[in-house]
């Protein structure tokens, strides 16, 4: 692994997490804003399962600290929700990344539902009402479009040789 | 791990004391291109729809507003007359009073935020002198507060956030209650109403100044359902923002002037009211 030392283009991994922003604020029609997927959590996830020796539970966490400024939750939510995810992400990689696509879906999904749980947990203990049914969609939607986000990104790795 | 107790301090120090908001305030400096970039195919798409408008469709506009200012104009002139004699009376009574309120336009930055609150982002910032609990209107009525407020850009919060609470009153018969914040768009309840309350579908609720972050007299919403159940204490009113919340484009942020002896030539634009105190504890955000 310290072979990769010299690893350079790490701004390949910075600027995927900041297509993951724009899609995260992006302005969206009404009836889609509670199907917005948890974009930023996939990038993370993929980057943590893809590079486990240089994207962590750091980045996860500068990364979920920028995320709370830009949608005005309280300080530290996300940052919480994705330092987890990384976490869980470093721990499980060895055995997600043999899995055949169709079923590393279902365990992105639970890296998901995580995120979103601690999501509640917090704002539910900072005083703010649960929020509808609906909430819980998010992660089946990103659950959904794992597929997609991981042959995006490795196709980027390999073409920018990120290693 | 360590950065779990670390965000979960973070969002203690956040909930409980305001020390993060340099912070807050200092990162979202750092993100604003990518605000920026995020809202600009909306913008662009509003500028290009306003290069291509026909001329025709243009000279419609004019004329509509040509004759909407006429208007304006029109009851302007009642309006100062009214205002003068208000000012009279008052002289008479004794009582303070003050004229005027500052206004600016601010436009609304077409980012999402947390899609379960009612917040938005504006182009108005600390550069333009906001203050945190600033009120915030449309062109019809109430909109919300500023909660944030960062150099570029500040947050607010709407009268329909589940977490915001305003003192209003109705119009018809000056009766005072509180208005909650339902967490849908457009509505909002008023849970504090006895059942023999003096309300009625179609009521005009204005705000009446008394938590003193809003200027009183302004509108907020109408009553469109009063439910009186006879085994319940309380009845369930709902009503409806008369602010379009989910279209605005454009909010107008209020300076409500400091009561001070009568100015002579009052600022730019003026609407009528009283200056309430302006220390306050009435949102519960």
């Amino acid at each position: 692994m310290i072979a990769a030392a010299p690893p350079g283009r790490s701004y390949v991994i910075y600027l995927s997490l900041l297509v993951g922003f724009l899609l995260t604020i992006m302005p969206m029609p009404e009836w889609a804003q509670s199907y917005r997927p948890q974009w930023v959590a996939l990038i993370l996830i993929y980057w943590c399962m893809a590079l486990p020796e240089r994207v962590g539970v750091g980045v996860g966490f500068t990364t979920g600290l920028l995320l709370d400024v830009l949608s005005g939750t309280l300080l530290g939510q996300h940052a919480l929700g994705l330092s987890v995810i990384a976490f869980l992400a470093l721990k499980l990689h060895l055995r997600v990344r043999v899995m055949p696509l169709r079923q590393q879906v279902f365990s992105i999904f639970i890296l998901l539902l995580v995120e979103r749980l601690l999501a509640l947990w917090s704002t539910g203990a900072a005083g703010y009402p649960t929020p509808s049914l609906l909430y819980w969609v998010t992660p089946v939607v990103s659950m959904l479009l794992w597929p997609w986000t991981y042959l995006t990104l490795r196709n980027v790795r390999r073409r920018f040789h990120v290693n | 791990m360590v950065a779990g107790l670390l965000s979960i301090s973070l969002m203690v120090l956040d909930h409980r004391y305001n020390t993060l908001e340099s912070l807050r305030s200092a990162l979202s400096v750092v993100l604003y291109p990518v605000q920026y970039l995020a809202s600009l195919p909306a913008s662009l798409g509003e500028s290009a729809s306003d290069a291509f408008t026909s001329r025709s469709e243009l000279e419609a506009e004019r004329d509509r507003l040509h004759d909407e200012n006429l208007e304006l104009r029109g009851r302007l002139q009642k309006f100062e007359a009214l205002e003068a004699e208000n000012m009279r009376l008052r002289g008479l009574l004794d009582s303070s009073f003050k004229v005027g309120d500052r206004v600016q336009i601010a436009e609304l930055i077409a980012v999402e935020q947390d899609p379960f609150r009612q917040v938005v982002l504006i182009n108005k910032g600390k550069s333009s002198g906001l203050f945190e609990g600033q009120p915030v209107l449309d062109a019809n009525a109430v909109v919300g507060q500023v909660t944030h407020i960062n150099p570029l850009s500040a947050s607010v919060l709407l009268i329909t956030d589940a977490t915001h609470a305003l003192p209003v009153q109705v119009q018809r018969n000056g009766l005072r209650t509180i208005a909650l914040g339902t967490g849908l768009i457009n509505q909002l309840e008023l849970p504090h109403l006895p059942n023999n309350a003096d309300i009625r579908v179609g009521d005009l609720l204005t705000t009446s100044g008394l938590g003193g972050r809003f200027p009183p007299g302004y509108p907020v919403a109408q009553v469109v359902e009063v439910r009186r159940e006879p085994g319940r204490p309380f009845a369930s009113v709902i009503a409806e923002t008369s602010a379009h919340l989910d279209r605005l484009r454009e909010v107008l942020l209020v300076w409500t002037l400091q009561p001070t002896p009568v100015e002579p030539d009052a600022p730019v634009d003026e609407h009528q009211t009283e200056s309430p105190s302006p220390d306050t504890e009435e949102p519960s955000e």
